[in-house]
């Protein structure tokens, strides 16, 4: 730093020139020693902690819908840490917002790696603000575990061998919604609202894989509150099975403004929009419950009431969480934290980065879902399959089989297996 | 200053500004670029407000314009099989015309408009365009355009890091942007902007026509943004249209302001704020014990409130802003040391003209960020 003190202070502007050459030349015999710097082994790796990260909506208008996720995982990693840790470490969870602005996610993720020294970036939220940072993780090999995002995009091991989903995708959503619906409604007109990104793009082919072309397919743009238009148009075409590619606050826009408009029809909606108990926030409680008798939604997390996990996940809400509302995000924040301890807990005494990934593509760490994980050296798809929620006088429960599927034209099949069960009190062991 | 002076002086801070980046580590070095980038755009604006009197509220809009000109001219020359530097250089082409055409019309409209008006206008614009741009199916709604990547050239991947690299392209635009504008300023047209902004009357009796005078600025200005946006989007490989919100215009806009409206080191200092100030705030509510909610809740909006405070601090003690002061502070010493010397006559030729310490500074452009 004495070239910079020197450069700053210099006054006479006869001593400038002479300056900025000593200073020029120090500074290229500064270039070998700091281009060469690497990381340590590790990152991220402490003798008694582990630090990983993520970027989450914590203020704009994302965070409404997604904030309490990181929340949920804090909570969980706080139990597991009063629990011991992994392999006598605790987990260290650095919640950066970033407004799910690209732009500062791209910011918030360089200072995690940078400055933070993450082991992993875990559940990093959103398919705009996740897809600017992926390149960046995987040029520098970080791992990037569970991204909070139904995209088929993180699952590309050759072109992202350090990127792992956490949802099941999209277009797998899509084809078993479309199956349900296809056996379960008779003489039923279909139609789509779908937001207009990837989302509804691949949940709609998923749709239209197994439905063919549909009557009406209608998408919206998260920046335009008003979907009366849509809406409207699916009454016009005669919809009578509406699937919904929407976030939850589009969800209950929709419903909301069929109800206004009088327009009865049978939703059915993708898991990242279909959470019951959020819903009703948005709906409120007087004609929330009446709105959704019926609602129909997929789900790969476990959710019935009396679910083992459930019920773990809302005693840890009330002890680590400040009792916050328990939601379908709650699930989801808890069930990334318990994947992430597993895989920390296989990844080695020591996990490193490498070690990390290995676990995962080994095919060792199962998850929580009601389908276990089919990581491998091949896919970084997590969850094959998903099952069918119904609501029915104000609880949301599972309803026949679950069931898989690939995201080709592969045909929609029942999953014989079981959910994974819960051992341990929920702390994963070596 | 003459010309070749500038010239000469564009080249040895760009060259020092490069060697610097030899002292960062990648994450100051992208904070650097990030810090370049909004140069482009602040220096656009303090030229615009402060040279030619017109006040704009949606730089950020350029910005976008100038993101969006690169973005797709970038796309379309990957898909047309050119890379490396022809792709850069075409995309900040296409950054330059996209952001002057938008520029040049506002500018066209601005020259019939003045004072809360063109405000109005340009607020308008900065509400527009990423809603525009979120429902036009070619630019790819709310997720946005992204772009190749752009690696470290290969002779130099062993010796620099990829933020290093973004660095020096991003102080290599920020340099082009502001020489071109010091040598506006201190060209003929600069001189005629000063007259137009001080009495309009007097400027066309003088044989200038403002409405010219006043629509040049503003394609400039414009185009320093755009650069600006480019330059953003060449480091994040991302254009969305939240990334350009209103927040941002009145942001850059306060910056100028608290940097020192009209001077170009006011600029510098200013686009330094807008980028450090949100981190600083951030490290801070991190390092205090506060519960999370708390922090949560500060993280988004402490910054905008600590901008705010400066403004109000420095408008009512320093109007030049920090560059202001820090030449005013210069000038105090200056008369002291030649008041002590035995008959070495006051300095008269300080300050500078820029319009930092003089209080003849147009009204409204200082006192609309305040409202804001």
């Amino acid at each position: 730093m004495t070239t910079m003190s020197q450069l700053r202070t210099r006054t006479r502007p006869t001593r400038t020139h002479l300056a900025r050459t000593a200073g020029t030349l120090a500074l290229v015999a500064v270039v070998p020693l700091t281009a060469c710097s690497t990381p340590a082994a590790s990152p991220g790796v402490a003798e008694e902690t582990v630090t990983i990260g993520t970027h989450a909506p914590l203020t704009g208008p994302a965070a409404a819908g997604y904030a309490s996720i990181s929340a949920a995982a804090s909570a969980y990693f706080d139990y597991l840490n009063d629990q011991g840790g992994i392999h006598g470490r605790t987990i260290e969870y650095v919640v950066k917002d970033d407004a799910y602005n690209p732009a500062t996610t791209q910011t918030v993720v360089r200072e995690l790696v940078q400055e933070d020294q993450v082991l992993a970036v875990v559940n990093g939220l959103g398919t705009p603000t996740h897809g600017s940072v992926v390149d960046y993780l995987n040029e520098n090999g970080v791992p990037d575990l569970f991204v909070a995002s139904g995209s088929p995009a993180w699952d590309d091991p050759e072109a992202h061998p350090w990127t792992f989903a956490f949802n099941a995708d999209y277009v797998t959503e899509g084809k078993v919604l479309a199956h349900h619906a296809q056996e379960t409604y008779d003489d039923a007109v279909f139609c789509v609202l779908g937001q207009d990104d990837d989302f509804g793009t691949d949940f709609t082919a998923g749709l239209t894989t197994v439905l063919g072309e549909l009557a009406s397919t209608q998408t919206y743009s998260v920046s335009n509150q008003d979907v009366t238009a849509q809406v409207g148009a699916m009454q016009a075409a005669g919809c009578t099975v509406n699937f919904l590619a929407t976030v939850n606050g589009f969800t209950a826009l929709a419903l909301g403004t069929a109800a206004k408009m009088g327009y009865r029809a049978q939703w059915v909606s993708s898991s990242s929009g279909g959470d019951y108990p959020t819903l009703v926030g948005y709906l409120g409680e007087e004609v929330g419950p009446a709105l959704l008798q019926g609602f129909v939604s997929t789900n790969y997390l476990p959710f019935s009431p009396d679910d083992p996990w459930v019920e773990l996940f809302r005693r840890v809400n009330d002890e680590y969480n400040d009792g916050a509302p328990f939601t379908g995000n709650t699930v989801y924040g808890m069930s990334v934290a318990y994947t992430f301890a597993e895989a920390l807990a296989r990844a080695g005494e020591d996990p490193t980065r490498e070690s990390l990934v290995e676990a995962l593509e080994s095919g060792d760490v199962v998850g929580n879902g009601i389908v276990p994980l089919q990581f491998s050296a091949d896919s970084h798809a997590a969850f094959g399959g998903v099952g069918i929620t119904v609501v029915d006088d104000g609880v949301q429960d599972y309803v026949g089989s679950t069931w898989t599927t690939d995201r080709g034209d592969g045909p929609v099949t029942p999953f014989d297996g079981e959910p994974v069960p819960l051992e341990d009190e929920g702390v994963p062991q070596p | 200053m003459s010309a070749r002076r500038t010239l000469l002086l564009a080249a040895g801070g760009l060259v020092l500004a490069i060697g610097a980046t030899f002292l960062l580590d990648p994450f100051r070095n992208y904070q650097l670029a990030l810090v370049a980038a909004y140069l482009c755009a602040t220096a656009g604006l303090t030229v615009l407000v402060g040279l030619s009197g017109q006040l704009s509220l949606g730089h950020a809009a350029l910005m976008a314009a100038g993101g969006y000109g690169y973005a797709l001219t970038v796309n379309a020359l990957t898909g047309a099989g050119v890379d490396g530097v022809a792709r850069f250089l075409g995309g900040v082409a296409g950054a330059v015309v996209v952001s002057g055409v938008v520029g040049l019309l506002l500018g066209l409209a601005g020259a019939r408009l003045h004072g809360p008006y063109l405000a109005g206008l340009t607020l308008t614009l900065v509400v527009a365009v990423p809603a525009v741009a979120a429902s036009v199916p070619a630019l790819q709604g709310d997720r946005g355009v992204r772009t190749a990547f752009d690696g470290v050239p290969g002779p130099l991947r062993s010796l620099i890091a990829l933020e290093q690299w973004q660095a020096w392209v991003a102080l290599a635009v920020a340099a082009v942007a502001v020489t071109g504008l010091v040598l506006l300023r201190d060209g003929r047209a600069g001189l005629r902007m000063r007259a137009v902004r001080d009495d309009e009357v007097a400027a066309a009796l003088a044989g200038i026509v403002p409405a010219r005078v006043k629509v040049l600025a503003f394609a400039a200005s414009a185009v320093t943004a755009g650069l600006g946006g480019a330059v953003l989007v060449f480091v994040t490989q991302s254009v969305s249209p939240g990334a350009f919100p209103l927040a941002l215009s009145l942001l850059l806009l306060v910056a100028v302001v608290v940097g020192g409206l009209g001077s170009l080191l006011g600029a510098a200092l200013g686009a330094v704020l807008v980028v450090l100030l949100p981190w600083l705030v951030g490290a801070a509510t991190d390092a205090l014990p506060l519960p999370a909610a708390v922090v949560q809740r500060l993280d988004g909006t402490l910054a905008s409130l600590v901008f705010g405070l400066l403004l109000i601090v420095l408008v009512a003690g320093a109007p030049g802003g920090l560059a202001g002061a820090l030449t005013a502070a210069r000038a105090r010493r200056r008369t002291r040391r030649s008041l002590r010397g035995a008959a070495a006559p006051r300095p008269t030729d300080d300050p500078p003209a820029a319009l930092p310490t003089t209080p003849s500074t147009p009204r409204e452009p200082v006192r609309t960020p305040t409202e804001g």
